[in-house]
């Protein structure tokens, strides 16, 4: 039943990541890393992170897809559409991809330490005060410094979209 | 119950596909999509180990990776809305203006 769900989910997730690789128009490219990040919200269901999955859902397709779709509409695409989409000389890059590709299947499939076995009462699952005591206790510098990464990004980001004054 | 292998193909498939949006696409757009891509299947692979060894690490590093990635894709559209407002083009290759 679990790996039926998996086998979906993970298709699905494969299937929109390509579409958002091969479509010519960014618009739909936005549509279907929406669609995946959907699957993979839902993957995180699955490894029995609700709180992931929900923040995954807000962050990703609640907040970054929408900035996208917005700078989307400022610009205009219609030039982008007509391009080509393999430009010449884009052989090295594909070596470099199967390349990558096949190794990391390989480490994988040949590896043996994937084989673990799921803990039979999980101690962590769905417990959500313990990992907040742990993100504000053990890791609260991380967590400062990560609250003024996106301060600075924010002004970063208004000052790099404003118009020029002078 | 999924084995673990499966949820780590899952996510190098899903990073293949975005390393290849990287490389091969020339639209500055899809180049990010792709690079948000290729953090989330990172992503997968913290979840799933960290599920599977009972030790909810590998979702405090998720939390910090999603945060990160928000600042990322605020700068890098900043820095995309300035580029098209000094100089037309949305592919790769001709951004250029800093070569001398």
């Amino acid at each position: 039943m679990e790996q039926g769900f998996f086998l979906v989910f993970a298709a699905a997730a494969v299937i929109t990541a390509l579409i958002m690789v091969l479509t010519h128009n960014p618009v739909h490219s936005a549509l279907a890393l929406m669609a995946c990040f959907l699957q993979i919200s839902a993957i995180f269901v699955l490894l029995a992170a609700p709180l992931l999955a929900v923040i995954q859902i807000f962050v990703y397709v609640g907040a970054i897809m929408v900035l996208f779709v917005f700078v989307i509409m400022m610009i205009d695409v219609r030039e982008a559409v007509l391009q080509r989409f393999v430009p010449g000389g884009s052989l090295p890059a594909l070596v470099l991809l199967v390349l990558l590709g096949v190794e990391m299947l390989a480490l994988v499939i040949m590896s043996d330490r994937f084989s673990v076995a799921a803990p039979a009462t999980s101690r962590t699952a769905g417990n959500i005060r313990e990992l907040g005591t742990t993100l504000f206790a053990d890791y609260l510098l991380p967590f400062e410094v990560a609250s003024v990464i996106l301060l600075v990004a924010l002004v970063g980001a208004i000052v790099l979209a404003r118009k020029e004054a002078d | 119950m999924v084995p673990l292998s499966w949820y780590v193909v899952l996510g190098v498939l899903l990073f293949v596909i975005g390393a290849a949006g990287v490389l091969l696409r020339r639209n500055i757009l899809v180049v990010l999509m792709s690079l948000e891509l290729l953090l989330n299947s990172v992503n997968i692979n913290f979840i799933a180990f960290g599920a599977f060894h009972d030790d909810f690490r590998g979702r405090i590093f998720a939390i910090f990776v999603i945060a990160i990635t928000a600042a990322e894709v605020a700068i890098a559209l900043g820095i995309l809305v300035a580029l098209v407002r000094n100089k037309a083009t949305l592919k790769v290759d001709e951004v250029t203006m800093l070569k001398g």
